[in-house]
């Protein structure tokens, strides 16, 4: 693994008595597209402010670089954002935008004008020099504020939901491009986002936070395939969450039947969540399965038919490439690498950490 | 609104009425005069008045006082439109109607109000003997008449500032700090620009009535100094000289109308913006 650039200490940061960070640790290492992502209130935003300059963590430290920045000025921090809502300078046109930091650092001046062109030329929008940013669309502004930002050569660029404004199609496309810049600047990314389709398409690295705890840490496989509590895996995608019992290594009772897994550890008989995913779901003909049931839903998505099936007193999530027509007698089975067994919270603290839905 | 171009020129007529009785035909009558002597004959002998020592002094004068009025307005007025701006908290309501509550008075009242200050016998010298200090003699100076331009019209600089403060985006301040200004930079390469179409309003709306005030002058002033406007009122109530005091009135005009060419600039550049603004904001909205 790559060096390690940030590193957050600790950190804890309340607002109006309400605790949004508590005790906080993440580190982040160079060269990686980190996403910070969680629902709203999450603390993904207000730890984004913080390694930005923006807030002060009431506690706890903040490392750029092995050097500790905590109570160093936004000004004098060797990164650079691209704020939620564009933020551009709108007395300004798109080059006086794009100049503004090198001007501050009395960059000469043609250096600016190559940096301008550069940047503008990295983010498509060569020839809007002297467009006002209130003429741009939104994808434009999106395009001027990261421009705006990676003039100024920063280690780090720190993103807070800036495809939020955006709509689907524009924002599919500026994730590519967003992919595409990271590897041509080949400089940390660290991206806040409530859109986990977004996360696991950019990151190298996943930070899922909720209630100001991160939930969980790892690449996009491992949080989608293999999340640690209930609240990730609801939150990563649809998936049947269902109460189990563990009734001994590899093998889980999954309401009242006994699934064949590969989870050890948990001990006998304890409590645990299991989580499937629609799509490692099988249906099979009557007879041929683990447990009976009936499909209640069928719609056609495109690529795969969604449907919903009543067995065993739950109604199991299924996304399939065959259709089982609505009314259908059914048998469902999960192959034992795809049924994922998490801890149950059973303390008030761990409660705190996880869904409320 | 109206779909039906007939039925929104119906609801505008008695507008239309208004502005023809109150507005266009008291002009028209005050350039008939300014530009026509006793007889009703047809002279520039009334604008070129102006010219004279008298009135040339009292036209300079007023400029001086309302320019000062107005600078001192701003000052006074800007760092505390930032402070209203900044604490978005629950007692900015509070802070803000302290600021209108004079206005809830009569403008005479509270001119009067200040004579009674500054008085050579008034409160404030009272206080200052009290005190064993020497007296102030302000009243009947051009000072006091500034300190009456500004208290009353202090709001005005007020709330246009404060509004285009409180509109700037909290991250566009961050902006610029992210990108390296510190906040001597940052003031005056982002904030201040940004509230240039409020410094202008702030700034007409103090100007034009400073200029043109004769209350304020005759209250704090004594009848020792003498502004334009004290002129073209004595000419009308005093000497009833109508063709004269119009004449004074069209050249004093002229002087409101480059005022408000100025801030007409500014404010179509300040409705660019706003017709910029939406295409970034409506996209936050289409979320």
């Amino acid at each position: 693994m790559s060096k390690e650039l940030i590193r957050l200490e600790h950190i804890s940061k309340s607002f109006d008595g309400e605790l949004i960070l508590d005790d906080l640790d993440l580190v982040i290492h160079e060269n990686e597209f980190v996403t910070l992502l969680g629902p709203s209130g999450c603390g993904k935003t207000t730890t984004l402010r913080i390694i930005g300059g923006f807030e002060k963590p009431d506690s706890g430290r903040v490392f750029f670089d092995g050097m500790d920045i905590t109570g160093l000025a936004a000004n004098r921090r060797q990164l650079n954002t691209v704020f939620q809502k564009y933020a551009l300078f709108t007395h300004m046109d798109v080059a006086e935008n794009i100049a503004f930091g090198l001007k501050i650092k009395n960059k000469p001046r043609d250096y600016i004008e190559e940096k301008i062109h550069y940047a503008l030329k990295l983010v498509n929008l060569e020839g809007y020099e002297h467009r006002m940013p209130g003429s741009l669309s939104g994808g434009q502004q999106q395009r001027v504020a990261i421009a705006r930002a990676i003039v100024n050569e920063p280690k780090v660029l720190l993103l807070d939901e800036p495809l939020g404004a955006l709509d689907l199609k524009l924002r599919q496309d500026m994730q590519y491009e967003l992919i595409r810049l990271k590897n041509e600047l080949g400089i940390t990314f660290i991206y806040v986002t409530h859109d986990q389709e977004e996360a696991l398409t950019m990151s190298d690295h996943i930070v899922v936070m909720n209630q100001g705890y991160i939930q969980q840490e790892g690449t996009p496989e491992d949080i989608y395939n293999e999340p640690e509590n209930a609240f990730v895996a609801d939150f990563i995608g649809d998936s049947n969450i269902i109460r189990a019992t563990m009734v001994r290594d590899e093998l889980v009772n999954i309401l009242g039947t006994d699934f064949v897994c590969v989870d050890k550890g948990f001990g006998e008989n304890k409590p645990v969540d299991v989580v499937i995913r629609p799509e490692d779901v099988e249906l099979v003909p009557r007879g041929q399965g683990i447990i009976p049931g009936k499909v209640t839903h069928a719609i056609f998505k495109g690529v795969h038919y969604e449907m919903e099936v009543e067995a065993s007193g739950y109604e199991w999530q299924v996304d399939s490439t065959r259709l089982f027509e609505a009314g259908s007698e059914v048998d469902i089975q999960v192959d034992p690498f795809n049924i994922q067994v998490m801890n149950r919270p059973e303390s008030e603290d761990e409660e705190a950490m996880a869904i409320d839905v | 609104m109206f779909n039906n171009k007939k039925t929104s020129r119906l609801l505008s007529s008695p507008y239309i009425v208004w502005a023809l009785i109150f507005i266009i035909v008291p002009l028209g009558m005050v350039v008939y005069y300014g530009f026509t002597d006793k007889s009703g004959a047809f002279t520039f002998e009334n604008v070129a008045a102006i010219t004279s020592l008298v009135h040339a002094k009292a036209l300079g004068l007023a400029l001086l006082l309302s320019v000062i009025s107005t600078i001192v307005c701003f000052v006074l007025a800007y760092p505390l439109g930032m402070i209203l701006a900044h604490n978005k908290m629950s007692n900015q309501g509070i802070v803000t109607t302290l600021f209108i509550l004079p206005m809830w008075m009569n403008f005479l009242l509270r001119t009067l109000a200040w004579l009674t200050l500054l008085e050579n016998k008034g409160v404030i010298n009272g206080i200052l003997e009290v005190l064993h200090l020497p007296g102030i003699n302000v009243i009947n100076t051009s000072g006091a008449i500034v300190i009456g331009m500004v208290y009353n019209f202090l709001p005005f600089m007020i709330l246009p500032i404060y509004n285009s403060l409180s509109s700037i985006d909290d991250n566009v301040i961050n902006a610029a700090r992210d990108l390296g200004a510190d906040a001597r930079q940052t003031f005056f390469k982002v904030t201040l620009p940004l509230t240039v179409p409020g410094i202008v309003s702030g700034i007409t709306m103090v100007f034009i009535p400073a200029l043109t005030t004769f209350a304020i002058s005759t209250i704090l002033g004594g009848s020792k100094i003498l502004l334009i406007g004290n002129i073209i009122e004595q000419e009308f109530t005093l000497t009833y000289d109508w063709n004269l005091g119009a004449g004074l009135s069209i050249v004093l005009m002229l002087f409101i109308v480059v005022n408000m060419v100025v801030s007409a600039m500014a404010d179509n550049g300040e409705e660019q913006d706003k017709k910029r603004m939406p295409s970034g904001r409506s996209g936050g909205a289409s979320e």
